[in-house]
């Protein structure tokens, strides 16, 4: 499919210049001779000089460069000096087209590099000790990396602007900011938001929202990419980390926290391990160490969300199929991701009705506390604390939507990264990788790895169809070791079909039936998925999963920083790997999935008391900002 | 309201006899190989400053494959102390025209903008009234001239404001719609350029030079200024003199013929080239204006005795703290450090070992910025400190 493909919407001053390249790898037209610090080699022609020095290991700084963004060229710290040449040249834009000669440190090189890191510090109002983003902040490492041992230019020592925390989600504070424009690329070209762009001159050039509005009020998804790609603390989540020790501290209060797969695979990072290494016994023995009174698995609310998005499906295929009720939409998209609820209310509030109304796992588990284990321990949910860690930032706006009370109290209280819980770790005195192993608390103990794989993009979809599949013709998913290859993997956007053959006589509607799915991460390929919606091209398909950020929650806006292909792909594994290790594999074989349908959801998935305590409505936002 | 310049001057190349028309018809005939060859023989360089060889600029444009072609007429005319350009749209918009025609079918456009600065948006009318006055004699519009397959058509783009916008570039973001800001470079306007299509960007003059060039040929052109300069330049003179106002003068004239021309009298300093030019002092009167020694797209701006060459300085800087795009880094930053320096010096405040590093970060600027604002702004900073370096630290 063609029409399957982003475009990028930045300005073309940020954009790389691609340069056409022939098939052969070798020879004329291929490669071109040149000499780097002194020594020759051959390359590829079109291959920038940053890649050509990373592929040699000559290292250059950069910020406004990103693996995942377009090319910007505005930092001028990679600059480099080539023969012949009058001015340096920034080696992220600059294509090798002819034998050329480079320095990479060479004396006007340095000074330059130099020059320029004092000329930022002298704008980047505070002081890294007090500073969310002290050891982790590229502009610190620069300063290191150059010698800085003192404000060459100055340093300015009163804001210049006020912090803007109206935001559940987004903090920006703008006099961290040091204008690369990483955010507004992130924002316009890897999501398709464009809530952030630059605005005045010069000086007074400053990053900004439409009119200049609190970022609540302008159309954000609260997906938290632009953190991920922030070189500072400019951009930074809204920590509830305070209110959640107070909690803690407070013998009344019954504080429960639910760990989503994707940190887990991923808060290694925050203690020095490389990525792709699972932390989750790790961390229950830390919750509990810290103070946490339960600690429960989000993947069997994942489970929980399978049964009753898959039979919502189901429902819709028959109402469609048998009833031919035209009022039914499909294909059905996926809930679980907020960042992308709050694409589609904004961009595409007319598609509402195509959205599965199931919760979020992290909701639908708020839900269940409450109610279901309130009542089982015995326990008054009004003294409940439920604390989510999740890869989101969204998810902090998501557990203050005004509906997500169906427990008749706020289902989840607090939405914790993956940066804050370790920042809490850090603070009880713990070194997570050190710690032993535990499992999670009863009666949520277990959990299936369809909830696990929840975590990286087509997770949903291959869980899903795992427990579709089996429903409808009482086989398993005829894929090997049940893994769905053509879920999983990086691209943008995923197509694929599933037979359904001999089918149970209930589901004989369905028979011979190619059950079409996409799955889509990152809502720049959401955009191109809802276009395609809008121009009656999704007609043939049944169900789309869609999350906001690209990777999928293993690439979220909570998520350590750095944050970049390569590190959400070994995310990515670690959860795949640690999946098909696992006992039971697909939700509705979870023993106590089964259980809370046998003793609390007695009417089954999609049922009355699911309906109220499971299941949500949407807003139509729209774009029009007040 | 139109308005017209006071003042008809002559001078030896861009305000000598011309015939309407006569270049493009002679154009035509001798076809684009010719052309390139007698532009290239004239040594035709760029006259809004940076001086690339025209005869270049057209023939990688019109080696470049693409289904759209464009030729752009930079009349963004930005640069402080510069109003040639003003004179020649609207004392000379045919050769201007005409010179744009030609650039369209020597690289083979059927599209030409121009790019006018808001402060001419009064030209607008009139200008358009030329095209539609050339268009009844078959210079615009399809096959033009009789020539089977030569389209073209030119209209007319308002800047907004911006001096940064002067700059090829961020002159095609802002046309594209986007914030005037430079590209990076590669890839050259002449491979990708307006919409990403194949595009020459030429000041006025450049442009209103050509049909004087394919009329009179190559040969005759290069018979005026120097050898690496040749042909004539249009100067904006203003500030203390008699006659201020645009001058037609030939390359290789020095600094001291040209002030007794103009009527000026007791010159402390000369900024050639507008605010990112350079200030020289009197014993620097002796170097010929030319792309050899002192550059200038065309600005002389000319201080007496009675002036404080440090608030020259400063009402520079403040021009370029205020006129930098805030793209890149040294540029944004850069220039309020320098003008900061400034302002130290003025309240007798300052160090020399500060002021040699903000020269030194000059220096950095010169190299590291993106686009030529950057990389030309210290050069009043550089220039003015050290030229009259007496004056200035006489209170230290």
């Amino acid at each position: 499919m063609n029409t399957m493909e982003k475009t990028l919407r930045s300005p073309v001053s940020q954009r790389p210049h691609e340069i056409k390249k022939t098939d052969q790898l070798t020879g004329i037209g291929a490669e071109v001779s040149i000499e780097l610090n002194g020594i020759k080699m051959k390359v590829p022609i079109g291959k920038t000089i940053l890649e050509i020095c990373r592929d040699n290991n000559i290292h250059i700084p950069t910020l406004c460069y990103h693996e995942d963004l377009c090319i910007a060229g505005n930092c001028r710290l990679c600059l480099v000096e080539i023969e012949g040449m009058r001015t340096l040249q920034t080696s992220c834009s600059f294509p090798v087209t002819s034998p050329i000669k480079i320095k990479t440190f060479s004396d006007k090189v340095r000074k330059a590099r130099k020059h320029i890191v004092g000329l930022m510090l002298s704008e980047h109002y505070g002081e890294c000790y007090s500073c969310v983003r002290n050891n982790n902040c590229e502009l610190q490492s620069l300063a290191r990396e150059y010698g800085i041992d003192n404000y060459e230019f100055g340093h300015i020592c009163s804001p210049r602007y006020n912090v803007d925390k109206s935001s559940q989600a987004v903090i920006r504070d703008m006099d961290k900011c040091i204008l690369c424009r990483r955010c507004v690329r992130t924002c316009i070209d890897l999501q398709e938001v464009g809530v952030l762009e630059a605005v005045n001159r010069g000086y007074d050039t400053k990053i900004s929202t439409f009119m200049d509005k609190p970022l609540a009020d302008v159309v954000c998804i609260n997906c938290g990419q632009c953190i991920n790609r922030c070189p500072t603390a400019a951009l930074h989540a809204n920590d509830p980390s305070d209110e959640i020790w107070k909690a803690i501290e407070d013998p009344e209060k019954h504080v429960i926290l639910q760990t989503a797969p994707s940190p887990r695979a991923s808060l290694g990072e925050e203690f020095g391990l490389p990525p792709g290494h699972s932390m989750t016994g790790q961390l229950n023995t830390a919750a509990r160490r810290m103070g946490f009174d339960r600690v429960f698995d989000t993947n069997f609310s994942a489970d929980l969300t399978i049964m009753e998005e898959g039979t919502e499906l189901l429902n819709r295929l028959r109402k469609a199929l048998v009833e031919k009720d035209t009022s039914v939409r499909l294909p059905q998209f996926t809930s679980c991701s907020p960042g992308w609820i709050k694409f589609i209310e904004h961009f595409y509030p007319e598609y509402l009705d195509y959205l599965s109304t199931a919760k979020s796992p992290q909701q639908m588990f708020g839900s269940v506390i409450k109610t279901f284990y309130a009542d089982e321990s015995g326990i008054d949910p009004a003294n409940i604390v439920n604390v989510a860690l999740m890869p989101c930032a969204a998810k902090k706006f998501e557990c203050n939507r005004p509906e997500m009370n169906s427990s008749g109290f706020k289902d989840i209280d607090y939405g914790l990264t993956t940066r804050e819980m370790a920042k809490m770790i850090r603070e009880a005195g713990l070194v997570l990788p050190d710690l032993p192993k535990s499992g999670f608390d009863d009666p949520f103990g277990e959990a299936s790895g369809a909830g696990l794989i929840f975590g990286s993009t087509g997770g949903v979809m291959e869980a899903a169809l795992r427990t579709v599949y089996e429903l409808v013709t009482g086989r398993v998913v005829p894929f090997k070791n049940l893994n769905i290859e053509v879920c999983r993997g990086m691209k943008g956007i995923k197509e694929a079909s599933v037979k359904l053959e001999n089918c149970r006589p209930e589901f004989s509607f369905l028979e011979g039936i190619d059950l079409k799915f996409i799955v889509a991460h990152g809502t720049a390929n959401a955009k191109v998925v809802m276009d395609m919606l809008k121009n009656g091209e999704l007609k043939d398909y049944h169900f789309v999963e869609i999350m906001a950020c690209p990777g999928g929650c293993i690439g979220g806006g909570g998520q350590p920083i750095p944050t970049s292909e390569s590190i959400r792909k070994l995310r990515a594994k670690a959860i795949y790997e640690e999946e098909a290790g696992l006992p039971v594999r697909k939700s509705h074989e979870n023993p106590h999935i089964k259980y809370i349908y046998e003793k609390f959801l007695k009417d089954g998935p999609c049922g009355k008391l699911s309906h109220k305590l499971l299941h949500t409505h949407y807003v139509k936002r729209g774009k029009f900002i007040n | 309201m139109m308005t017209f310049e006071k003042i008809k001057r002559t001078g030896p190349v861009l305000f000598s006899e011309y015939e309407n028309g006569s270049a493009l018809k002679k154009a035509i005939s001798i076809g684009r190989n010719e052309i390139l060859a007698e532009l290239k023989e004239s040594g035709l360089k760029g006259r809004g400053g940076a001086g690339f060889p025209t005869s270049t600029k057209w023939m990688l444009t019109a080696a470049a494959k693409a289904d759209r072609k464009f030729v752009i007429c930079n009349a963004d005319e930005g640069e402080p102390g510069t109003f040639k350009d003003r004179v020649l749209l609207t004392e000379y918009p045919e050769l201007v025209l005409e010179g744009m025609i030609i650039a369209g079918y020597v690289i083979g456009a059927k599209e030409g903008i121009i790019y006018l600065r808001s402060e001419y948006s009064y030209m607008l009318e009139f200008l358009e009234s030329k095209i539609e006055y050339m268009r009844k004699y078959g210079f615009f519009g399809k096959n033009i001239l009789g020539e089977q397959g030569f389209d073209f058509e030119i209209k007319i783009r308002l800047g907004s404001g911006a001096y940064e916008c002067g700059e090829e570039t961020a002159l095609i973001e802002s046309l594209e719609g986007y914030r005037g800001e430079p590209r990076n470079r590669p890839p050259f306007p002449v491979n990708t350029g307006y919409l990403g299509y194949p595009t020459v960007v030429n000041n006025v003059e450049t442009l209103a030079s050509v049909p004087h060039i394919i009329t009179k040929g190559g040969e005759w052109y290069k018979k005026f200024g120097t050898d690496k300069s040749t042909g004539s330049k249009l100067f904006s003179v203003s500030g203390d003199c008699k006659y201020p106002g645009v001058y037609e003068l030939q390359w290789g004239i020095t600094l001291r013929e040209l002030l007794k021309i103009v009527g000026a009298e007791n010159t402390k300093a000369v900024q050639v080239g507008g605010a990112s030019g350079v200030c020289l002092n009197e014993s620097q009167f002796d170097k010929k204006i030319s792309y050899e020694e002192t550059a200038t797209g065309g600005s002389i701006m000319i201080f007496d005795k009675s002036r404080s060459m440090l608030e020259v300085l400063k009402n520079f800087m403040e021009f370029f703290v205020e006129e930098s795009c805030g793209q890149c880094t040294p540029c944004r930053i850069g220039n309020v450090k320098l003008l900061e320096g400034v302002n130290m010096i003025e309240k007798n405040d300052y160090t020399l070992e500060y002021i040699d590093k903000l020269k030194e970060l000059g220096e950095t600027m010169k190299i590291a910025s993106k686009c030529g604002l950057g990389q030309t702004s210290p050069n009043p900073f550089i220039s003015i400190l050290d030229n009259f370096k007496d004056e200035i630290f006489s209170k230290n």
